[in-house]
Parts: structure tokens; C-alpha cells; sequence
């Protein structure tokens, strides 16, 4: 069992905030992967749960207990570091049993331990190699078996992936996967990757500025993001925002004019007209053909990637459409196309950023 | 001949001579002779006898008159070449002399003397080694019981000055606590503050701790060098927080960080001060002058001092021993000549 | 990352065989410093650290520095500081009761005028040369040249000597029999008794102590020339600079910052000189080589009668002189970190 749960946590350096009262529950053997840009505090939350930093206020709960004032020893957690922080003068096998001599384990279990772990993580062979004669990813195994040598309840991970090159991260990012089905251990893991956020968590937790912003499954975030922060951040390409202003219309149908004049019908509630407003649509959602609302625009550049094509586009008013299109197209830069915004998949946003609900928020009114 | 002048005062690359660099040259072979000449100097002269290094003016190598074996003489004699009337050259022993004649014998025949003018006769002279000069002062006089102080003084002054220095380091560069600036501080206050400066005081704190006349009284007040606390805390500076904040994960206990993760790590550093602590404790000689009064005690530095500073200075067993103490530093300098520049040049301090 | 490329120490099973009482000893360690841990957290076991160096730097430096204070107002035999009388600033009025501080002879206590008189000049001198003589040779170890590591340790080595192997080396070749009266003879001068003659005694203080130690100046010297970017000198090439120009124009304004810091080492050294001196002349003939610190040692510690307020007045003094140069030193230190990090 290994449940664990923030209760109103907030940091300060000094005169500095960093985190603000963040709750957050962990259930057992959950992967939840923190996510948000650099600098807002996500490694401090996960120290703060390891017991490296003292919060400055609120609990940390584990197992209904508060843990505040254990030692980062006494927690029963494990930290895989972005650095990965290997003992740089030890062998591998001596990275891997060093935790286990610490708890004075016997000699035979110990061996017995790591030849398993380097069995499970494919490292048989490297046992004796220091950590500056291995790979980046082999490194990565390491730090990540000397978290598992000692049967954690929770792993704590801080940008594991982050040090590797592009291909090696979805290789691990996929073996990661398979290792915490493999574990049933509960996983926390702090990454600014939404894609790794988005295939590895059961859920995620978005942080800005020390703050929650958000806390869902991967595609209730995806779906329904909280606010212009969320749904700009999860997604790739990231979403494009269009301004505009409520044009009327009744509830569960407003009518929005976009800058440039374009019109949209949305089931949001109407607000009086004039009132400034955000759209949002992924640039999955906008076609070139069929479609209703149609928006004259030039294109500017030209992504092909092969099985979808990626357009950057400029239309009256707003200076830059991002658009994916499915296949390969024969469009070039300086074309003119007309692009249609898939109304059911449209998502709006207030003046201060918040989403203004669709649907069930209609109906009550 | 025009061409052969070019050819020799070609330089790679074909450019010419520079006057400066024939200034340069004319630099490094004089400070050869200088710097080198004189150890080589004490080197062949350690290995001379008493009564050749009393000639004037001296010789190069240490040569020795030869002496052979005659029957009859109980004494080994010294053996001449000396050129007869006839203009013969002939090999002689010198039974005795007598004023400005000597009566000499063949080796071959002795007992007929054959007198010969001091002028007729040179020396047969072959190189011999006096190594009875390094022998001698171990076995008749203390050097051996010095050598051994002044190994003991290093080796304990080292180890403990690399333990406490290197405690001392960990904490001033790994924990934020209260204090820490100003333990700092009168460190680097310290720094300026040199040994000769408080001998008077020292003294009496030695006496009052009862280690006047002791070893440990030479030792305990050179361990706690601000100059190596300084050295190793920049460098432990330098070792990332994540490793001990992952060994403090593992279980490891703050002490088991400092000898199994951060010493290790900082074995660079530590060998620096290693050396530096070796040679400055090997060459000592004001305080351990000050401290020892018993013969027995002396260290290396003391014992040659008061050796030489002895009224009739026997100065072939004087030489001997000053290479003897001289060859530790020799040996560590050969080896890790590299190591000591680099750490000097980095650091500063000697 | 810096960790990664850092060597740890080598394996092996010799030094396993060697660390296993260290680690015995380690191991025995770890019980009373994880009591401190649990008992008092991670600031009593930063104390716990700290403790052994501080306790002994207290009691053989920091108490001995106030204590010197203390003696230096203080007189009589008597060795401890409860046993001595105090005498005010007598000591102090002692050391400079001079009529004319230009004439030692004039003074109470001639010695200590002499023997500041004598650290006086040697300072200046020796500085002086000795500096420019590690600045001409680095200068010249500096240019290209093969086996630079072997001429480099040619002027080096002297600096591990002991003062005491480096005054018996020059004592020997300086003695009346000795290889350069040897020389001299040779070259139909006649031999002199370099060590009795006042003149010459101190040229040779000032000499052994310039061969013992300019590998050391040179070698922070030579760390700066070698800091200097080799694309202004091919710059100054370009331009085509005489090497006169180059010299006085790029390499010394840029070597400044090391030659202060040379230039203050030397002066603080300069002021305790001893070892090497008291060995090779013991301060004579007369008192023609007697400085400072050998006037201190003598006065407090090595005569028959100790007066070791007059020599904690003295060295007290010394040490003034000592600090006001070394936090000049400080500061330039800084002053040349600073400029590096630009
Ligand atoms: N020891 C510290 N003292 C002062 N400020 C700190 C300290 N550690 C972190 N901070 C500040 O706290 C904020 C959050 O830092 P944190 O390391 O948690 O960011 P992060 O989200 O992990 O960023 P990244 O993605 O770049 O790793 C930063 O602004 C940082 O400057
Ligand atoms: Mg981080």
C-alpha cells in the first residue's frame, strides 16, 4: 500500500514563493507525472515528498501518516534524479548495492537483489563498468535499478528522460511503461514533456508558477482543459487561440465574431455582446475542405511530414493559424486556402483565461 | 662558410635568430649550472672521503689514493707512480717520508727502500665511493633515530591533517548552518597569521599541555592548516548536491556520505594537500628547533642543524645525511613533478 | 557534467587490503556520529565535523594570537601567563626607545633596531630581484621550446628543498675551501671568506633565499603567461608589433593582476625570512644577518635569560606589518579573480 497525499503544501526561499498550497492525492500504484514549464516548481514538490526539502507549510501524508519530520531515509521512497547522480567512483554493482549495505541487508541477499534487478533491466553485463563508461541510456537503467533495489512503495522520478536523445527517450519512455506494470508501484514523475506526460500517466498534474492548474486523466485534459494555460500546454502542435468577442445570440448557442469578422455559433452561454472571448482549436481540428466556418487565409510555411501536413497560416485578424491536415496535400507556401473549424470540438476561453463551459453549464441556466 | 653559419643558427620554421633568443638560451644553460650544479655538487661530494674533501682545490669525482697491500706491512700503503733517473715510470708504495724524501718499495720487492724526492712522484688515484659516509652517522651517531622522527612527524602530521582538514571542508561546504560564515571567516583571518608569528605563546601552550620536549608537540599545532581546509572545501564545492542527496536516499548516514562518497571524490584535492602536507612537514625546522630539546627527539632538519653547527664540522658525514634528507622530496618530486606544479599553480599556496 | 569524467580511487585488491582497517575504523566512527545525527539533526552533525580541526586551531592558533597580546604587556622570567607581572606598554617603550631611529646603535635595544634594519633591506632587495629574476624566467620558459616540463623543473625543485639542505648545499660551496674559491683561484683571483665578510654574508642570505624559492614565483607567473589567449599575440604578428611592443603592451599589462599577487607573497614571506639564514650564517658575522623572526626566537626562547615579553612585543609588530600585507594580498586576489571571470 502506498497512497500518499499533499495537503495544502507551500514552499518559500526565503522571501521567495515557489509553491502555493497544492493538494494533491496520489493513489496506490498510480502513475502521475507532474507537468509544467521550467522553473515552476515541480522538482521542489518532489523533494518536498522525498524529504530533501522541508515544506514551508502543509503535510505530506503517506499511508495516513503525516511524514513531515522523517528523514528522506525513513520514508521507504526512492528518487531517480535528473542527473541520474550516480556514484561516479563506484562500479555499477557497487551503485546498485550500496542502499542495500546502508540497511546492513546480508551479503547473499544483496547479490541475489542485484542480479535480479540487472537481470529485469539488462544490465547483467555492465555490472562492473563505472557509471563514465556507460551510455546515456545504460545510466539511465542504472539510476532507475538503484531506485528499485530496495522494493519502494513509491518512485519518485525527476526528468529521467530528459539527458537522453530523442529516439533513445521513446525507447525508455516505452520500457518505463512496461516497468510499472511490471513493479505495481506508484510512480510520480516530474517531466515539461506533454508527450511523455500524455503516453506514461494514469493521471496528470499540470503546475504553473507553484500552483495546480489542473489535475485529470490524459485525455480529460486533452478533452476539456481547465483553462488557456492547460490547453496550450497539452497537445501537439499546441492549440491555436483565436480572439473574438460574443456577438449575441441565445444560451447554448452564442455567436462569436472573430477578429477579421468571421462568425462561430458555440454551445456556450451567451454573454453581452462585446464581451471579449478566446477560441481554441487543436490544429488537428481544422480542415482545408468541407466544414462549415470558413476562414480565407495565405499560408506561410509548409510542414510535410509525410502522413500529415502541417500548414502555418495568416488570416484578417489573426496573424498566425496553425492547421495539421491528415496526408499529404499540395499546398505551398504562398497559397491561399480557406480553412474550417470543426465547431464540435471548439473550446472557449474568458477574458482571464478560464474555460467557459459548455453543455451541462447551458442547461442550468 | 657563409652557409654553414646559416645552417647553424637555423631555427624550425627557417626563421632567424632573434637576439632574444639567444638571451634565453644563455638563460636556461646558466640556470642549469645554477640551480642543478650546486645539488650535483653535494651529490659527489657526499660520496668523498674526509681527507679529499679537505684538498684544495677540490676535485670533481671522488677520488681516492690507491692503497695496496704489501707483505710485511700491516697497514694497507699508498701506491705512487713515480718517475725514476733513468726516466723510467715505475709503480711504487711509500713506506714513509721523511721530510721532502720518501722511502718507497716495489710492491713486488719490499724490502728493498728506494728514496725518492716528494717532487718525482704523483699519486695513483682511482674513484672510490665513501659510502662508510652514509653508513657511519646511522650507525655511530642518532641519524637513524632522526630519520625515524622525522618520518614519524610526517606521516602522523599527514594523516591527521587530511582527516580533521577534510571533516572540517565537508561541513564548511556541504551543510548551511548557522555560524558558517564566521568559521570562515577566522579561518581566512588565520591565513594571515603565520606560525612565526606566535612562537612565544605556542610555546607556553605547549608547555602547559605538558608536549614540550615530545613529537606530538611538533605535530598538533601544524594539523589544523587553514591552507588545506580551504583547498579541499573549494574543491568539494564542486561535487553535486545530488549525489549526497541520493546517498541520503540510499540510507547512507551523514558520515558514511563523507568517507564513502565525498572523500572519494575528492581524491584530488586530497593528494594535493597529501604532498604539500609531506613536504612542509618533512622540511620543518623552526618549531620543531623550539620543541625538542632531546637529542633523542630531533628530527631530520634539527639534527643535521645542530650536526654542522658542531665546532670542528665533520663535513663528509654533514653532506652524506643532507642528501640523505634530501631524497624523500627528490623521489615524490620525480614522480609527481606534474601533480605538485599544477596543484601549486592552481592554488597558490606552497 | 563534471561528476562523469572525475576519477575515483583505483580498486584494486592490494588496496582493498590496505583501506580494510580504515574502513574497520570508519565503521567504528559512524556509530557516535549517527547518534549526533538522530540526536541533534544535520547542524549537529556540521558541528560534529568541525570539531576536530576547530578544537585543535583553537588551542594552537587562536588562543596562542590573543595570548600573544596579553605577554606582550607583560614582564619577568616566569613562563606562563598567571605567573607573569604586568607592565604595561614597557615592553613596546623598550623595543623603541631609540634617540635616532636611523642609528640601531643609539637604541635601548640595538639587536631588534639591527635586525629590522637588516629584514628592511633584505626585503627590498631580495624582493625586488627576486622577482624580476621569476618574471625573466618565466618570460623565457614561456616562449616554444622542447622539453619545457624538464627546464621548468630545473628552476623548480629547489622550492621542496628544506632550508636546511638548501644553506648546507650553498654552505659548502661557499666555504673557505669550498668550489668557488676553488673557481676564483682558477681564474687567478684570490679566494674570499664569504661568510665572514658583512658585505657579502647578507649577498648570500639574499642569493639562497632568491635560488630557494623563485620556481615557486615562477611557476604563478608562468600559470598567467600561459593565460594570456595566444590569438592577441598572432593579432599583435598581424599587425606586425616589434616583440619589444608586444612584450610591454599585451604580456605585462595582462600578467599585472599575478605579478601584484607575486609581488605581496614575496613581500610576506620576505618579512619572516629565517630558516635558511639562521642555518647558513646564524645570523652573523656579528649581527650583519640577524632578522626578525631570529631575533624573536632568541630573544624569547633560545638565551640564556628568556625575555618573552620583549619577543611577544616584537612579534607582535611583525605581525602587524604581516596583516596589513596580506589583506592587501587578499584583495588583490580578488581583484584578479574578478578581472579572470571577464
Ligand atoms: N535552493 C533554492 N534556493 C532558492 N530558490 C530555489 C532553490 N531551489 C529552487 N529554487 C527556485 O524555485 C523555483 C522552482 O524550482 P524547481 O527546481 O522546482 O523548478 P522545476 O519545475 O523543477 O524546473 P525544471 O523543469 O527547470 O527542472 C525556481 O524558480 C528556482 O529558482
Ligand atoms: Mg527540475
Amino acid at each position: 500500500m502506498s497512497h500518499l497525499e499533499l495537503k495544502n503544501v507551500s514552499k518559500s526561499f526565503g522571501p521567495v514563493g515557489v509553491l502555493h498550497h497544492v493538494d494533491i492525492e496520489v493513489k496506490d500504484r498510480e502513475f502521475v507525472v507532474f507537468v509544467g514549464p521550467s522553473g515552476c516548481g515541480k522538482s521542489t514538490l518532489l523533494r518536498i515528498i522525498a524529504g530533501l526539502e522541508k515544506a514551508t507549510s502543509g503535510d505530506v501524508v503517506l499511508d495516513g501518516e503525516v511524514v513531515n519530520h522523517l528523514a528522506a531515509a525513513d520514508r521507504g521512497l526512492a528518487m531517480v534524479f535528473q542527473s541520474y547522480a550516480l556514484y561516479p567512483h563506484m562500479s555499477v554493482r557497487q551503485n546498485l548495492s550500496f542502499g542495500l549495505e546502508n540497511t546492513k541487508t546480508p551479503r547473499d541477499k544483496i547479490e541475489a537483489r542485484v542480479t535480479e534487478i540487472a537481470r529485469m533491466l539488462r544490465i547483467e553485463e555492465l555490472l562492473e563498468r563505472k557509471p563514465r563508461q556507460l551510455s546515456g541510456g545504460q545510466r539511465q537503467r542504472v539510476a532507475i535499478g538503484r531506485a528499485m533495489v530496495r522494493r519502494p512503495g513509491v518512485f519518485l522520478l525527476d526528468e529521467p528522460l530528459s539527458n537522453l536523445d530523442a529516439e533513445l527517450r521513446v525507447t525508455m519512455r516505452a520500457e518505463l511503461a512496461a516497468l510499472h506494470k511490471r513493479l505495481d508501484a506508484t510512480m510520480i514523475y516530474v517531466t515539461h514533456d506533454q508527450t511523455e506526460a500524455m503516453t506514461l500517466a494514469d493521471r496528470i498534474v499540470v503546475l504553473r508558477d507553484g500552483r495546480v492548474e489542473q489535475i485529470g486523466t490524459p485525455l480529460e485534459l486533452y478533452n476539456r482543459p481547465a483553462n488557456r494555460f492547460v490547453a496550450g500546454f497539452i497537445g501537439a502542435p499546441h492549440m491555436n487561440f483565436l480572439e473574438g468577442r460574443f456577438a449575441g445570440g441565445e444560451a447554448g448557442a452564442a455567436r462569436i465574431e472573430l477578429d477579421g469578422g468571421h462568425m462561430l455559433s458555440l454551445h456556450i452561454p451567451a454573454r453581452p455582446k462585446g464581451e471579449p472571448i478566446t477560441i481554441g482549436v487543436r490544429p488537428h481540428h481544422i480542415e482545408t475542405q468541407g466544414g462549415q466556418a470558413r476562414i480565407p487565409a495565405t499560408v506561410t510555411l509548409v510542414e510535410a511530414l509525410g502522413p500529415e501536413t502541417i500548414i502555418h497560416a495568416e488570416a484578417e485578424g489573426q496573424p498566425r493559424i496553425v492547421a495539421a491536415l491528415a496526408g499529404q496535400r499540395g499546398i505551398t507556401s504562398g497559397d491561399t486556402v480557406s480553412l474550417a473549424l470543426d465547431e464540435r470540438f471548439l473550446h472557449a476561453f474568458d477574458a482571464d483565461g478560464r474555460r467557459v463551459a459548455e453543455g451541462e453549464v447551458a442547461e442550468e441556466m | 662558410m657563409s652557409g654553414i653559419a646559416t645552417f647553424l643558427t637555423r631555427r624550425r620554421g627557417g626563421a632567424s635568430w632573434h637576439f632574444t633568443d639567444v638571451l634565453a638560451w644563455i638563460w636556461l644553460v646558466a640556470g642549469l649550472l645554477l640551480m642543478f650544479g650546486p645539488v650535483i655538487w653535494l651529490g659527489l661530494s657526499s660520496f668523498k672521503t674526509r681527507a679529499a674533501l679537505s684538498e684544495f682545490p677540490p676535485t670533481l669525482l671522488p677520488y681516492e689514493t690507491a692503497m695496496v697491500h704489501v707483505e710485511g706491512f700491516d697497514e694497507p700503503l699508498p701506491l705512487y707512480r713515480v718517475m725514476m733517473e733513468d726516466g723510467e715510470e715505475h709503480l711504487l708504495v711509500q713506506v714513509r717520508r721523511i721530510g721532502t724524501v720518501a722511502q718507497m718499495a716495489d710492491p713486488e720487492a719490499p724490502e728493498e727502500i728506494i728514496r725518492v724526492p716528494l717532487t718525482a712522484r704523483q699519486p695513483v688515484r682511482e674513484i672510490k665511493l665513501a659510502t662508510e659516509n652514509y653508513s657511519t652517522p646511522f650507525k655511530r651517531y642518532n641519524f637513524l633515530r632522526y630519520f625515524y622522527n622525522s618520518v614519524f612527524v610526517t606521516v602522523v602530521a599527514t594523516i591527521i591533517t587530511l582527516i580533521f582538514n577534510s571533516m572540517a571542508a565537508f561541513a564548511l561546504s556541504k551543510y548551511q548552518f548557522k555560524g558558517r560564515t564566521a568559521v570562515l571567516a577566522i579561518i581566512l583571518a588565520t591565513l594571515m597569521v603565520p606560525l612565526s608569528v606566535i612562537i612565544i605563546p605556542l610555546f607556553s601552550v605547549i608547555n602547559g599541555l605538558n608536549l614540550f620536549n615530545s613529537l606530538w608537540g611538533v605535530i598538533l599545532p601544524t594539523v589544523a592548516t587553514p591552507t588545506g581546509v580551504f583547498l579541499l572545501r573549494q574543491y568539494m564545492l564542486t561535487i553535486p548536491d545530488e549525489l549526497l542527496e541520493a546517498a541520503r536516499m540510499d540510507h547512507a548516514s551523514e558520515w558514511k556520505i563523507y568517507w564513502r562518497i565525498v572523500l572519494p571524490l575528492a581524491m584530488p584535492a586530497v593528494a594535493v594537500l597529501a604532498i604539500f602536507s609531506v613536504m612542509w612537514r618533512w622540511n620543518d625546522f623552526l618549531w620543531p628547533l623550539i620543541v625538542l630539546s632531546d637529542q633523542e627527539l630531533y628530527t631530520l632538519q634539527v639534527g643535521l642543524n645542530s650536526f654542522q653547527g658542531e665546532l670542528n664540522v665533520q663535513w663528509h658525514y654533514v653532506l652524506a645525511m643532507t642528501v640523505v634528507s634530501m631524497l624523500p622530496v627528490v623521489v615524490i618530486f620525480a614522480f609527481l613533478q606534474r601533480f605538485i606544479t599544477s596543484g601549486i599553480a592552481s592554488t597558490g599556496i606552497k | 557534467m563534471t561528476v562523469e569524467t572525475r576519477q575515483g580511487i583505483g580498486g584494486g585488491h592490494f588496496a582493498g587490503l590496505l583501506l580494510a582497517p580504515v574502513r574497520w575504523a570508519m565503521n567504528l566512527i559512524d556509530r557516535p556520529m549517527s547518534f549526533v545525527q538522530r540526536r541533534f539533526g544535520l547542524g549537529g552533525v556540521a558541528a560534529a565535523f568541525l570539531a576536530p580541526n576547530m578544537l585543535v586551531f583553537g588551542i594552537f592558533v587562536l588562543f596562542p594570537m590573543t595570548l600573544n597580546v596579553a605577554y606582550s604587556f607583560t614582564g619577568g622570567g616566569a613562563l606562563f601567563l598567571n605567573n607573569r607581572v604586568f607592565v604595561g606598554t614597557l615592553q613596546y617603550e623598550t623595543l623603541l626607545a631609540c634617540r635616532d631611529f636611523l642609528d640601531a646603535a643609539s637604541c635601548r635595544e640595538d639587536r631588534f633596531w639591527r635586525a629590522v634594519g637588516n629584514t628592511g633591506f633584505f626585503v627590498v632587495v631580495q624582493v625586488t630581484a627576486l622577482v624580476l629574476v621569476s618574471l625573466a624566467t618565466a618570460l623565457v620558459l614561456n616562449r616554444e621550446m622542447r622539453a619545457r616540463g624538464f627546464w621548468r623543473a630545473v628552476f623548480f625543485f629547489p622550492v621542496l628543498l628544506s632550508p636546511v639542505v638548501v644553506a648546507l648545499i650553498w654552505k659548502w660551496i661557499l666555504q673557505r675551501n669550498g668550489l668557488l674559491n676553488a673557481a676564483l683561484l682558477e681564474l687567478g683571483f684570490e679566494p674570499v671568506l664569504w661568510l665572514v665578510n658583512r658585505g657579502w654574508a647578507m649577498f648570500w642570505a639574499i642569493f639562497l633565499s632568491i635560488w630557494a624559492h623563485l620556481g615557486f614565483y615562477t611557476l604563478i607567473l608562468l600559470a598567467g603567461l600561459q593565460a594570456i589567449p595566444r590569438d592577441l599575440y598572432e593579432a599583435a604578428e598581424m599587425d606586425g608589433a616589434p616583440r619589444w611592443r608586444v612584450l610591454t603592451r599585451i604580456t605585462l599589462p595582462l600578467l599585472w593582476p599575478n605579478m601584484v599577487v607575486v609581488i605581496l607573497l614575496a613581500l610576506i614571506r620576505a618579512v619572516q625570512v629565517f630558516d635558511e639564514v639562521f642555518v647558513l650564517t646564524g645570523g652573523g658575522p656579528g649581527t650583519a644577518t640577524l632578522f626578525l623572526v631570529q631575533y624573536i626566537y632568541e630573544t624569547g626562547l633560545a638565551q640564556q635569560v628568556r625575555n618573552l615579553g620583549l619577543a611577544s612585543a616584537a612579534s607582535i609588530l611583525m605581525a602587524v606589518v604581516l596583516i596589513v600585507l596580506t589583506l592587501i594580498q587578499l584583495l588583490a586576489s580578488a581583484w584578479r579573480e574578478r578581472k579572470e571571470q571577464r
